[in-house]
């Protein structure tokens, strides 16, 4: 679990957790795509900052990937990816 | 921009999200007057139609791969980009473009509205699945929304009858003032350029703004999706939905689809007997009953479990349910390093590798398709059961075992199943370690709102993939029958030949010359001999072995005949050995076909035929040897 001090991302976001976006940083992700792609991609599904998400769903087995809702749609992305979402905590356990 | 081309009709693209119903608003657009094509170079299907407006314009809609965004991630978002930017070869710049957006949804569809913008052409902003939006209580405002947007917005309704006769009249007004002002003058310079991500920010800001003003959405929409996800997303429950529903899919494309296929074998049956009785024999009439007949025949007696197969999938996807499908497995399937989405083309392929290797295309990541088509022909076709039900008949003792739960024959074909599974994922496994190295493509994916699948839609959705199979499979697989009955066939035997005629052809001296490769896993001329004209089709075999051991009997007679004849001269081990040899073998020109066409590539393909060849001699040549040591010759 992360501490104070440390940057949370919805990657450590458990079931139910809500939180707003504050941030984007891909560099903290392990991918295969071109530098800035996966900031555009996540952009593109309505990750940016400002946004509010809940994680609805984890799937099996390790609770991998989360259905998340953001503003009004869902999204599915595993936590991988999530490490790159920044956010700050508004409720639930992280 | 564009010169004025008022002769032709005008030509206008649908553009938009994936799930915004654009497919749907295209078939209430154009009916059934359809057409579907290739683009060149690339195995995307280029969808185009026509209808008459109600002021009697002809016009032609052009229906484009859904995307996120111009910048095109997979080869169908490329499609549309080049497409809408006049990059595509021998494809006009549309004239003007209908945007798509899902009404329920329109935070994630307006920043593709805005950035299509840029494209400086005559855009119609429709607002598709009104009816939902206003059932979850939303408010658009479509004035506010046109005047924002500089772009004229109607509401449509796709699936309903009459619910894109607003839109109808809006493309009328637009194309009149082209026709009055002359197109150019209506067009704008291109300004679109690649967004990066602070330009999609704006973009988002911008989106945010608009919504503020035009849109009130009520504080929880699509409360019914949420309540079918607790369910159908729950780890243990949902996982167990899923396989009750493969289930259902598997039991679906044998049982439902048993009876057309027997009466296209009785029906092909009766029209070889009519030939044989009134034609004298000879090439002619060899080539029209095992060639043509025969090519055609394979071709069309997998349609039925292929048509079953493709509602299944239409009906997963046109429901919503796929996204969620690929989002249960994405972890368990990528333990051997697959995507999410591999699983409906590795299920397809139980029935016949070559849907599933097509079905593959919804797989963006070009590494992850490749593993994906790779492993297809590990799962066990349908056309494999014959060689498996007729050598189970002739070696296996009908006794039961596990404390008399299943028969001995049941638990022998469930192993050579789960063999072809397992080997699968152990091949996808060792190929995602070493030549398609790479972190895994990242699962970035809408779950769309849940809908009920439309009877019309999904009639036209199962006729465009049939269509597909019929010419895309259909043509190969039916050339490469004629080649192989060519070579069966040719040359005759000589005057007062004594064995089949079939062993005095091309395909008996290949035969011949393969037997002393093939001697060491124990199989001896007869079957060397049956895995050549099997290469067409591998239920071929059988009819082969038949031919080669002279029987006239065809149908189910063969079989039992020939089970009775196979059990005298093949030893047990033999037997386990071809059975082995048939969980990998890559007795099937046609997958190799459609992957060469799949993947544009012959580098491909060959992988697959050396890497199965050589499972499929390693499998055999074990199999033989152990048996051999636990049996005896």
């Amino acid at each position: 679990m992360t501490q104070d001090g440390q940057k949370l991302t919805s990657a450590a976001l458990s079931k139910g957790a809500e939180a707003e976006i504050v941030g984007l940083d891909e560099d903290a992700v392990d991918t295969p795509l071109e530098p800035g792609e996966l900031e555009r991609r996540l952009i593109e599904m309505g990750l940016v900052e400002g946004a509010r998400i809940q994680v609805l769903h984890e799937g099996f087995p390790r609770r991998d990937p989360i259905a998340i809702r953001v503003d009004d749609h869902t999204v599915a992305l595993r936590r991988n990816e999530a490490k790159a979402v920044l956010v700050h905590l508004l409720n639930g356990a992280a | 921009m564009a010169e004025d081309k008022p002769a032709l009709p005008p030509r206008i693209a649908l553009v938009g999200n994936p799930n915004s119903g654009k497919t749907a608003l295209f078939n209430a657009l154009t009916g059934s007057r359809q057409k579907v094509a290739n683009y060149a170079g690339v195995t995307v299907e280029r969808k185009e139609g026509l209808f008459v407006s109600p002021a009697g314009t002809k016009v032609k809609v052009i229906d484009l791969p859904g995307t996120y965004s111009l910048r095109a991630r997979s080869p169908d978002e490329a499609v549309t980009r080049d497409v809408v930017l006049g990059r595509m070869k021998n494809e006009a710049v549309p004239d003007a473009i209908v945007f798509v957006a899902d009404a329920t949804n329109l935070r994630q569809n307006l920043r593709l509205a805005l950035e299509m913008r840029q494209l400086g052409l005559p855009t119609i902003l429709a607002l598709n699945m009104m009816d939902a939006a206003e059932k979850q209580g939303m408010t658009v405002d479509p004035a506010e929304l046109s005047a924002e947007l500089g772009m004229p917005v109607v509401g449509t309704i796709a699936i309903e009858k009459g619910g894109v006769a607003g839109l109808l009249a809006q493309i009328d007004r637009t194309i009149q003032i082209a026709e009055t002002e002359g197109w150019s003058s209506v067009q704008a310079e291109c300004g679109w350029s690649e967004p990066s991500s602070h330009d999609l920010r704006d973009y988002h800001r911008e989106v945010e703004r608009i919504l503020a003003r035009a849109v009130q959405v009520p504080p929880r929409p699509h409360a019914l999706t949420r309540r079918l996800d607790n369910i159908l997303l729950h780890p243990a429950l949902g996982l167990t939905i899923l396989m009750a529903i493969l289930f259902l899919m598997f039991q679906g494309v044998f049982a439902w689809a048993k009876l057309p296929m027997d009466l296209i074998d009785a029906g092909l049956s009766a029209l070889t007997t009519l030939i044989t009785t009134n034609m004298a024999d000879g090439p002619l009439r060899s080539l029209l009953t095992d060639g043509v007949i025969a090519g055609v025949g394979s071709v069309v007696m997998f349609l039925p479990q292929i048509l079953v197969l493709f509602l299944f999938i239409q009906l997963l996807e046109d429901s919503g349910y796929m996204a969620r499908a690929a989002f249960l497995l994405d972890k368990l399937m990528g333990g051997v390093g697959l995507h999410g989405r591999a699983f409906i083309p590795l299920l397809s392929s139980f029935a016949c590798a070559v849907p599933g290797i097509m079905a593959a295309r919804t797989i963006e990541n070009r590494a992850d398709r490749i593993a994906t088509i790779m492993i297809a022909p590990l799962m066990t076709c349908s056309a494999r059961l014959p060689v498996y039900t007729l050598l189970i008949a002739a070696f296996v003792p009908n006794r039961p075992v596990l404390g008399g739960w299943i028969g001995l024959p049941g638990l022998v074909m469930f192993s050579l199943y789960a063999a072809g599974i397992f080997s699968g994922l152990v091949v996808a496994f060792v190929m995602k370690r070493t030549v398609l190295k790479g972190a895994r493509e990242p699962l970035l994916m809408e779950l769309p709102a849940y809908r009920l699948p439309r009877l019309r839609n999904v009639a036209l959705g199962l006729y465009d993939r049939g269509r597909a199979f019929l010419t895309r499979a259909g043509t190969t697989i039916f050339a490469l029958m004629v080649l192989v009955w060519f070579l069966a066939s040719f040359p005759a035997p000589p005057d007062g030949a004594t064995e089949a005629a079939i062993r005095y052809s091309v395909a008996g001296t290949i035969g011949h010359a393969l037997e002393p490769i093939l001697a060491p896993v124990g199989f001896n001329w007869q079957i060397a001999l049956a895995l050549v004209p099997g290469m067409a089709a591998r239920e071929v075999v059988v009819g082969v072995l038949g031919t080669i051991y002279s029987l006239s009997d065809t149908g189910e007679a063969l079989h039992s005949s020939l089970a009775t004849i196979l059990a005298q001269s093949w030893g047990l081990p033999t037997a386990l050995s071809l059975l082995a040899w048939y969980i990998f073998a890559p007795q099937c020109l046609a997958t190799l076909g459609v992957v060469r066409r799949e993947l544009n590539s012959r580098f491909w393909p060959a992988v697959m035929f050396v890497f199965l060849s050589a499972l499929a001699y390693g499998a055999a040549f074990a199999t033989y040897r152990v048996s051999l040591a636990i049996f005896g010759g």
